[in-house]
């Protein structure tokens, strides 16, 4: 072995011949498999492109503006789904990244050091429940719920204020846009949790013991010195649970009730690109009825492309700074 | 000393700080109410004929052998072929490509794979597989979860590999040993436990999956171990009878929704432990 070493390159042994190849052959494997990962990307890029185009070609941008849905006379605009995306994520972060926030502060400044371990772990448990658990829960065991006593008490309550009356109107279905919002504020809560404790750690406790110093309340120093510090990373995070929100199927489809409506009202059933995919595309008869599920698919990419590119580069800016540090 | 200014001070800290136990409390409430549920609700159905007898038609007893068999059957193939490209993927990103640009665009497109949404790599699968075999198949539901397998395999296998320490590899090189009998028995070795963690998490993350399956493998309410047929899935099996009218096969559903839970949970628990024996 020695000597192989050291006539390695030098004198040109069978020996040597041999170990060269299986360096140039490992090498190349490793570098196939890489490229493999970008073709899985581009093709489904591609492949996502070629198959919209007959629905892109037909309806033009206004695919994306009209809320027509109509498979009988092949009429097809994706408003309705996208607006319902876009509403039960943007509610459901209104929801996560507070509570999120909160348990990532919980976990750090208040728990006690024995339960920080397992309250941890059961967090981030509820992030490893697949997702068609949270959906069936939600259609047998939330929605039920909800329908016989919050929902009536929530449409009496906000009846008579202005506004809110749209909000929360209706008759109480229990299944609805609200309701989908709700299981994916919970599917995303441990994302956003995990990503802040894991910043909030990062900032020096000299930071922390010099605003404690002069007098700061915990949640002084919590607000002033470590949600600053440690802000890109939660935005970061809370990107990262966006995107997992925009693109979520299983927990949404059991609960937003499938209709191709927009409506003022929370509590009235709707739709998401995803759940109008899961549920019609095995059912879908005619080119252009599956090129128009596809190019929903392919506007669903885009947006949740952006926004994940985005969390990656604030992330990675963060660890960079983290390494710089140390 | 400003009293009223220490008691606003006070009262704010006191409030946020309750306000953070509650959403602790919120959280771990949910984590409460859906397990229980699931084992309330899963034990009922929980029998020996859950796994001898297959999906039954509205109104007759049956078990979800036949979905039990094909999530194997598929959850294998996935990550037989998808862990070695994540792995040798990894292996480049960490110990060749860390500085190369192919090296910064793979890990990039590797992260928003990692968090892509299934249902659209269901899609992709269905462009190019389904519509060129012509039918639904086992083959198309493998090939769509062998896409989540590999970048939850390759993310933490570059991780593990980048906390070897430096002094390691050149130890090895000074002995003589060339760059892949490097990686092979020092790195790889030293980043086992792990690897070992990213395949484990990989195989709880598409045991749950349900989208990508719907359009590719399809679901088969028969015993079947064709490949090139459709295939039944338990994700996809709960999916449609949690969505049917059916008493039966709502309790079927649950108890399947229990089999998966418990197996991914368990995973993942595994999972970290291992991780926390490799960090202590």
């Amino acid at each position: 072995m020695v000597d192989a070493a050291l006539t390695y390159r030098s004198v040109a042994t069978p020996r040597s011949f041999r170990i060269a190849r299986t360096d140039s052959i490992f090498r190349g494997l490793s570098y196939a498999a890489a490229v493999a990962v970008l073709i899985i990307f581009v093709g489904l890029i591609a492949s996502l492109g070629i198959g919209a185009w007959p629905a892109i070609k037909t309806f033009g941008p206004a695919f994306l503006t009209t809320q027509t849905w109509n498979p009988v006379t092949e009429h097809f605009g994706a408003l309705a789904s996208i607006y319902g995306t876009l509403v039960t994520s943007a509610l459901a972060m209104v929801v996560a990244v507070p509570v999120g926030i909160g348990i990532a502060i919980f976990l750090t400044e208040l728990c006690p050091r024995s339960l920080r371990r397992p309250i941890g772990i059961a967090i981030e448990l509820l992030a490893g429940i697949p997702s068609i658990i949270y959906g069936i829960w939600g259609l047998f065991v939330f929605a039920p719920y909800f329908q016989a006593h919050l929902q009536p008490w929530l449409i009496d309550a906000f009846g008579d204020i202005p506004l809110l009356k749209n909000v929360f109107a209706g008759p109480p279905y229990g299944i609805g846009v609200f309701t989908a919002s709700l299981i994916l504020s919970v599917m995303i809560l441990p994302f956003i949790s995990a990503v802040s404790r894991d910043v909030f750690e990062t900032v020096p406790p000299m930071l922390k013991e010099a605003a404690y110093g002069v007098g700061c309340t915990t949640w002084e120093v919590m607000w002033r010195v470590v949600l600053p510090f440690a802000r890109t990373g939660v935005v970061g995070g809370a990107m990262l649970a966006l995107g997992r929100a925009l693109g979520e199927t299983m927990a949404v489809t059991f609960v937003i009730g499938n209709a191709h409506k927009i409506s003022t009202s929370l509590f009235a059933p709707g739709t998401t690109i995803s759940a109008t995919i899961a549920n019609e595309f095995t059912e879908a008869v005619g080119d252009l009825y599956l090129s128009s599920l596809i190019a929903m698919g392919l506007f669903l990419f885009v947006i949740t492309f952006i926004v994940l590119a985005t969390a990656q580069i604030m992330l990675r800016a963060l660890e960079r700074r983290a390494g710089g540090a140390t | 000393v400003n009293r009223s200014l220490y008691a606003r001070r006070k009262f704010w800290n006191g409030l946020f700080l309750s306000l953070s136990l509650a959403a602790a409390a919120f959280g771990l409430a949910w984590l409460t109410l859906i397990l229980g549920t699931l084992v309330a609700d899963g034990a009922a159905g929980l029998s020996p004929k859950l796994f001898t007898e297959m999906t039954p038609a509205p109104g007759s007893t049956g078990g979800l052998a036949n979905a039990i068999a094909g999530s194997l059957i598929m959850n294998t193939l996935a990550v037989a072929a998808g862990t070695p490209i994540g792995i040798m993927a990894g292996t480049y990103l960490a110990e060749y490509g860390r500085h190369t640009r192919v090296g910064f665009v793979v890990r990039f497109v590797n992260d928003i794979l990692l968090s892509a949404p299934s249902i659209l790599i269901g899609l992709f699968v269905y462009e190019v597989i389904v519509l060129s075999m012509g039918h639904f198949s086992g083959w198309a539901g493998a090939a769509a979860l062998m896409v989540i397998v590999i970048p939850v395999v390759l993310r933490t296998t570059e991780n593990m590999l980048l906390v070897v320490p430096n002094g390691l590899r050149e130890a090895a090189s000074a002995l003589g040993a060339p760059r892949s009998l490097v990686i092979r028995s020092v790195t790889w070795r030293a980043a086992r436990a792990g690897i070992i963690t990213g395949v484990l998490l990989s195989i709880a993350r598409i045991s749950g999956e349900t989208a990508p399956l719907l359009f590719t493998a399809f679901g088969n309410q028969f015993w079947s171990t064709n490949l090139n047929a459709p295939m039944a899935s338990l994700p996809q099996i709960i999916f449609n009878f949690a969505n049917s009218p059916y008493e039966d096969w709502h309790r079927l559903a649950w108890a399947g929704a229990l089999l998966i839970t418990f197996t991914v949970l368990a995973l993942s628990v595994l999972a970290r432990v291992l991780e926390s024996r490799r960090s202590s």
